[in-house]
């Protein structure tokens, strides 16, 4: 029954991303990886993994779990049953020093059980008049656990207009979810290089500001 | 059946018949050009001749389901446009009410007017209360960030995809004596002629296109294409005068001005792409880009079209 629920709600979810943001994806010239991979986005909306999950193709979309934060999901019962039950997240605690689990950890394991996971390395929801703001580390220590998973990067646009922060009503936009080709972390490469250079090919990925002219 | 519907049909049996045309011209077209291998402008076309068939249909069965199929049809089409251009434009964080608004409150309205019949409200609904109280929801916020601007773009918006477009479906509100139920004959009669034209301006500008009309706005639109799609739609609309209330000549003269309306609506509707630097308004129709695409010249001709019917020929 609790299943059944969730599989509706996800339906629901989906059904309504798409009628608000007719969102469409672009995808990657090489194609996604059909093994299990991470794809990293940039994060400015609690919609984003919606949308990200929205544009995946189903058979991608049923092994694909979003990594959000505990304290925000686990809130509630509502919350707890949506990010749990719903998206099936991966929920790690951010708060270091009360951390009962280590979130590597719980993420090397979800990727050895077969998932992919959709991650957000700002850390946080980016509030700021910048395009993108640095990554946390969380990425490279994931992938030197794990060094030969794909690094897929997402870039969603506009859905930061459709709800900025306080919001409550939705403004109907077109939001596209730009998919790039795989990356892989290089042998020797230290974790300021590996970052940086995760951040310029997520970037690549951003159209030009309107009006910019042609 | 009574004639409106023996009519209808009698239309929809002549444009299958035109789809299944340029659906074989399509078809020996790609068996020719790109047997073994993609050729762009083929494809385009078959991808365009599709959309055509799912295009005509959901206006067909919207027209089996009567006024409230056309009406929700176009309300679809303004919420569908209305979502495209403000995707383009400058907003602030400070807009999202009045855009809200825009979208869940002055649409639904307009339309339900139209439901209502209540011609004068409907008439004035955005072009007066919309825009005084669009810009006093978007001051309470106290943002003056280019707020000129940001209202300015609203309005237009909202002017164009919701209040030009809800003028077609506002076709039915009319009483012509001799011409009672037969209003849907109306919205077929401008929405043909409008769309032909725009095809009709395309296959001439391809056989015999040389000169361009307007290099700056529309690299693809020629004095051929022009001349040759609106003399070749002006003579289909007085073809299909027995659709309409109006004599042969009359519904020549009419289909001219939809036409000429159409071709310059396309026009101010490139402009605006091009100001915001994008080359489509969408990705919504297959092979035609987004929904403002298709309808822009649709969106010119309704009012001016609507308002001379009204005027000259209905007693409402």
């Amino acid at each position: 029954m609790k299943i059944m629920i969730a599989e509706f709600a996800a339906a629901a979810f989906v059904l309504f991303a798409r009628a608000i943001t007719a969102v469409r994806a672009i995808w990657p010239e090489h194609g996604l990886p059909s093994r299990p991979c991470v794809y990293f986005a940039n994060h400015s909306s609690h919609g984003d993994f919606v949308l990200v999950w929205a544009v995946l193709p189903p058979r991608l979309r049923k092994q694909a779990r979003p990594v959000a934060g505990a304290e925000y999901w686990l809130k509630s019962k509502i919350s707890t049953f949506i990010g749990r039950d719903v998206f099936n997240a991966v929920l790690i605690e951010r708060e270091r020093e009360k951390r009962t689990q280590d979130p590597i950890a719980l993420m090397t394991s979800a990727i050895d059980d077969g998932s992919s996971l959709i991650l957000f390395p700002e850390g946080t929801r980016n509030l700021t008049d910048a395009r993108l703001l640095p990554f946390k580390s969380g990425l490279f220590h994931l992938v030197s656990a794990r060094p030969d998973v794909d690094l897929v990067p997402v870039w969603i646009n506009n859905l930061n207009r459709v709800m900025p922060k306080g919001e409550i009503v939705p403004i109907p936009l077109i939001c596209t979810v730009a998919f790039g080709d795989a990356l892989r972390i290089m042998a020797n490469e230290d974790k300021d290089a590996f970052l940086e250079r995760m951040q310029s090919a997520l970037l690549a990925l951003a159209p030009k500001p309107l009006g910019s002219g042609e | 059946m009574n004639t409106a519907s023996s009519d209808l049909l009698t239309l929809v049996l002549g444009i299958f018949g035109v789809l299944i045309f340029a659906s074989a011209i399509g078809y020996v077209l790609q068996r020719r050009f790109s047997a073994d291998g993609p050729n762009g402008a083929v494809d385009n076309l078959n991808a365009r001749i599709k959309a055509w068939w799912v295009m005509v249909i959901l206006i067909g069965v919207a027209f089996i389901a009567g006024r409230a199929g056309v009406l929700i049809l176009f309300a679809f089409c303004s919420f569908a446009a209305l979502r495209e251009f403000i995707t383009l434009i400058n907003t602030r964080r400070a807009d999202h009410w009045a855009l809200a608004l825009a979208f869940f409150v002055v649409l639904p309205i307009q339309y339900y007017l139209l439901w209502a019949e209540e011609y004068g409200i409907f008439a004035i609904f955005i072009p007066v209360y919309a825009f005084l109280l669009m810009p006093i929801i978007s001051v309470l916020r106290g943002d003056t960030e280019r707020f000129l601007l940001r209202i300015a773009e609203v309005q237009w918006a909202l002017m164009i995809c919701v209040f030009c477009a809800s003028h077609v479906p506002a076709l039915l509100t009319l009483t012509i004596p001799g011409y009672e139920s037969r209003n849907v004959l109306l919205i077929a009669f401008l929405v043909i002629v409008v769309q032909l034209s725009d095809v009709l301006q395309y296959v001439w500008g391809k056989l015999f296109g040389r000169t361009k009309i307007a290099p700056n706005l529309s690299p693809s639109k020629t004095v051929e294409g022009f001349v040759g799609g609106v003399i070749s739609a002006t003579l289909i609309g007085a073809s299909l005068w027995w659709i309409t209330p109006f004599t042969p000549f009359q519904a020549g003269l009419l289909a001219l001005i939809i036409t000429l309306m159409g071709f310059f609506g396309g026009l101010v509707m490139s402009a605006v792409k091009r100001d915001r630097g994008v080359k489509d308004w969408g990705n919504l129709i297959e092979g035609h880009g987004g929904l403002i695409d298709r309808l822009d010249s649709v969106v010119f001709s309704a009012p001016i079209f609507f308002h001379i019917v009204r005027y000259w020929w209905s007693l409402s």
